[in-house]
C-alpha cells in the first residue's frame, strides 16, 4: 500500500526552477533512499513534502488523502517527522525539551525514554544541557531520537551521517533497521552511497529536476553504469 | 550631599527603570521571537493608562482590578491586530510591519484623542498606597515601593514561565528556529498571536502603573518608545535579561543626569547607547544565532 505519492511536482526558489516534475512512491513500511548530486534538488524535496516549500504545480498525497499546500504543522501532525541536514535542534530549550517536543504537537508518544536513552545513551547524560552545547553528532542524535519519540509514521532524514565518526554511522544504521523493523517508513537522503546501500531497499535518483531511475538495492549495486553516470561515483 | 538624598534618587531612578523593563520586555520579546519592531508598543501602554482611567473612574473598580483587568484587555487588543494585521505581513521584508505599526501608533493616539480630548487625564495613586514608608534609613513613598515590588515579581515570574513551563518552552522554539517548530507540528501562527498578546499585555500592564505618577494623555506612549527601543537595543535585541539590566541602568542615567547635569539628560543616554554599541554590537546580552 502506498503511503506517500509525489505526481509530477515542480517547486522553485523565486526564479530558479528546482524539481521539474518529480514522481516518486514510497510503500507503507518501505527504507528508499533518495539519491542524486550536490544540488540536484534532494533537500527541496523533503522540503516540498514536509510543506515547507508550496510545489508550483503536482499533487503530493499522503495514506492515500492530499497533502499538497497544508501547512507544514499539519502535515506533522498527520505524521510526517523530518530531520534535515542542519539537524534543527532548537538551541535554547534542554536536551529532554528538544526530546518532547513533536510529541506535545503531536499528542502521541512512539517510543519510550528507555528505549530512546538505550540506543542513545549520550543524550540521557545530558538531558538537562541546553541544545546549544550540543556536539554535532549529538546534535544529529537528538534530531532522530525526537521523530521516534513523536510517534511519527514516515520519515524524512536529510543525510543523517554526513559529518559523523564511522562509529556513529554505524549506530544510525542500527536504528534505521530498527526503525523499519517497527513499521516506520522512511525516505532518507544519503551522499554516503555505502550507507544507502547497506539500510535501503530501494533508490530514487534525482537528476535534472526528476526522477530518472528507481530500482531495488541489488540491482543499483549492480548497476555501476548508473552510479557513474547519474551520482559521478 | 546628603546621602538619603542620593538614596531616595537611586529608588527613583529604579522605579523608572521598572517602567522601562516592563516595556521593553515585551518589546524585546516580540522582536526575538516574531522579527517584528513594533513601533506601537508605546501606544498599547498609553491604551493601558486610559483603560486603568476607564476602568477605575467610569466603572468604579479598584486598583488592583485595574492591575489585572488592564493589561488583560491591551492583550486582546494586542492579539486582535496581531492575527488581522501584523501576521499577514511575515513573510515580507522586515519594514512592512515597521510601517504597519507606525501607522497604528498614530491610529490609536488619533483614536484616543478623539474619545477622551487631548488634554489628559487625572489619575490619582490608589489610597491604600498612599504616603510614605519608613525603610529604617529613608522614608519612601509607598506606591513606588509597590511598582518595584510587582515588576520584581513579574521579572521573576515571567522568567520562570519562560524558562520552566512548556509554553515557555514553545516561545523560545519559535524564537530558536519558528520554521522547524512548524514542521515538528506546532502551531507556531497562535504561538505568535499569543507572544504578541504577552508583549502586549506587559505594555499595558506598565502602563497601568505609570497611570498614577504620570499623566494620563495620548502622547504619552510616544514620548516613551524611544526611550524604550534604547533600553532593548542597549540589552541586545530579543534578550529578557538584558531587557532587564538595561532598563535598570537607563532609569539610574535618566534620574542621576537630571539632578547632577539636567541639560545633558536628554543625550546622555544616547552617547550610553553608543559608547555600549561601539564594544558591544549586540548589545549586553544581544542572541547570537545558534548556526550563525
Ligand atoms: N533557499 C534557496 N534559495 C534559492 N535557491 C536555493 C535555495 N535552497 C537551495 N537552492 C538551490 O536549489 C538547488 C537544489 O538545492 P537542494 O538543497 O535541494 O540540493 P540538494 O540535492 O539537497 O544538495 P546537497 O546534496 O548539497 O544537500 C541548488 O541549486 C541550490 O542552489
Ligand atoms: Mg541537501
Amino acid at each position: 500500500m502506498t503511503l506517500l505519492r509525489l505526481e509530477d511536482v515542480h517547486a522553485a526558489y523565486d526564479e530558479s526552477q528546482v524539481l521539474t516534475g518529480v514522481s516518486l512512491e514510497i510503500a507503507k513500511g518501505e527504507l528508499v533512499t533518495l539519491l542524486g548530486r550536490n544540488g540536484a534538488g534532494k533537500t527541496t524535496t523533503l522540503r516540498t513534502i514536509m510543506g515547507l516549500l508550496t510545489p508550483l504545480s503536482g499533487r503530493i498525497s499522503y495514506d492515500g488523502r492530499p497533502i499538497t499546500g497544508l501547512v507544514p504543522n499539519r502535515i506533522a501532525k498527520l505524521g510526517v517527522g523530518y530531520v534535515p541536514e542542519e539537524r534543527g535542534i532548537f538551541p535554547s530549550l534542554t536536551v529532554s525539551e528538544n526530546l518532547m517536543f513533536p510529541s506535545w504537537g503531536r499528542g502521541e508518544t512512539g517510543w519510550s525514554l528507555e528505549r530512546i536513552f538505550h540506543f542513545f545513551p549520550r543524550l540521557h547524560e545530558r538531558a538537562s544541557h541546553k541544545g546549544s552545547q550540543l556536539s554535532g553528532g549529538e546534535q544529529q542524535m537528538l534530531a532522530i531520537a525526537r521523530i521516534l519519540r513523536a510517534k511519527m509514521d514516515l520519515l524524512l532524514l536529510d543525510e543523517p551521517t554526513e559529518g559523523l565518526a564511522p562509529l556513529l554511522v554505524e549506530t544510525i544504521g542500527t536504528i534505521l533497521k530498527e526503525i523499519k523493523g517497527s513499521g516506520l517508513t522512511v525516505l532518507l537522503v544519503e551522499q554516503n552511497t555505502r550507507f544507502a546501500c547497506q539500510v535501503a531497499e530501494r533508490h530514487n535518483i534525482l537528476y535534472g529536476g526528476k526522477i530518472v531511475h528507481t530500482c531495488s538495492n541489488d540491482e543499483f549495486m549492480r548497476d555501476t553504469e548508473i552510479q557513474h553516470k547519474y551520482l559521478g561515483v | 550631599m546628603e546621602p538619603v538624598f542620593l538614596f531616595s534618587q537611586f529608588f527613583n531612578g529604579l522605579v523608572l527603570g521598572c517602567i522601562y523593563v516592563l516595556l521593553s520586555l515585551g518589546l524585546t520579546v516580540v522582536f526575538g521571537t516574531l522579527g517584528v519592531v513594533n513601533f506601537a508598543h508605546g501606544a498599547l501602554y498609553m491604551l493601558g493608562a486610559y483603560a486603568a482611567y476607564t476602568v477605575a473612574t467610569h466603572l468604579q473598580l479598584n486598583f488592583l482590578a485595574c492591575l489585572i483587568l488592564c493589561p488583560v484587555i491591551v492583550a486582546v487588543i494586542g492579539m486582535v491586530l496581531e492575527k488581522l494585521l501584523i501576521s499577514k505581513l511575515y513573510k515580507l521584508p522586515h519594514y512592512y510591519n515597521l510601517l504597519l505599526t507606525f501607522g497604528l501608533m498614530f491610529i490609536i493616539q488619533d483614536a484616543i484623542k478623539i474619545f477622551f480630548g487631548p488634554e489628559g487625564e487625572p489619575f490619582n495613586i490608589p489610597d491604600l498606597l498612599q504616603g510614605a514608608i519608613n525603610l529604617g534609613f529613608m522614608y519612601y513613598p509607598k506606591y513606588r515601593l509597590f511598582i518595584l515590588i510587582v515588576t520584581a515579581m513579574l521579572s521573576g515570574g515571567l522568567w520562570l514561565f519562560i524558562e520552566k513551563t512548556r509554553l515557555g518552552a514553545i516561545i523560545r522554539a519559535g524564537t530558536d528556529n519558528a520554521e522547524m517548530a512548524d514542521a515538528l507540528g506546532t502551531n507556531i501562527s497562535w504561538t505568535f498571536t499569543l507572544i504578541f498578546g504577552l508583549g502586549a499585555g506587559l505594555s499595558g500592564l506598565a502602563g497601568v502603573l505609570a497611570a498614577p505618577i504620570q499623566n494620563v494623555q495620548p502622547a504619552m506612549g510616544m514620548d516613551i518608545l524611544v526611550q524604550t527601543f534604547v533600553v532593548v537595543i542597549i540589552g541586545g535585541m530579543g534578550s529578557i535579561g538584558g531587557s532587564i539590566l538595561a532598563g535598570l541602568v537607563i532609569g539610574q542615567i535618566l534620574t542621576f543626569s537630571i539632578v547632577f547635569w539636567p541639560p545633558g539628560s536628554t543625550t546622555l543616554i544616547y552617547a550610553f547607547m553608543a559608547l555600549v554599541l561601539v564594544t558591544r554590537p549586540r548589545g549586553f546580552f544581544g542572541r547570537v544565532s545558534f548556526f550563525e
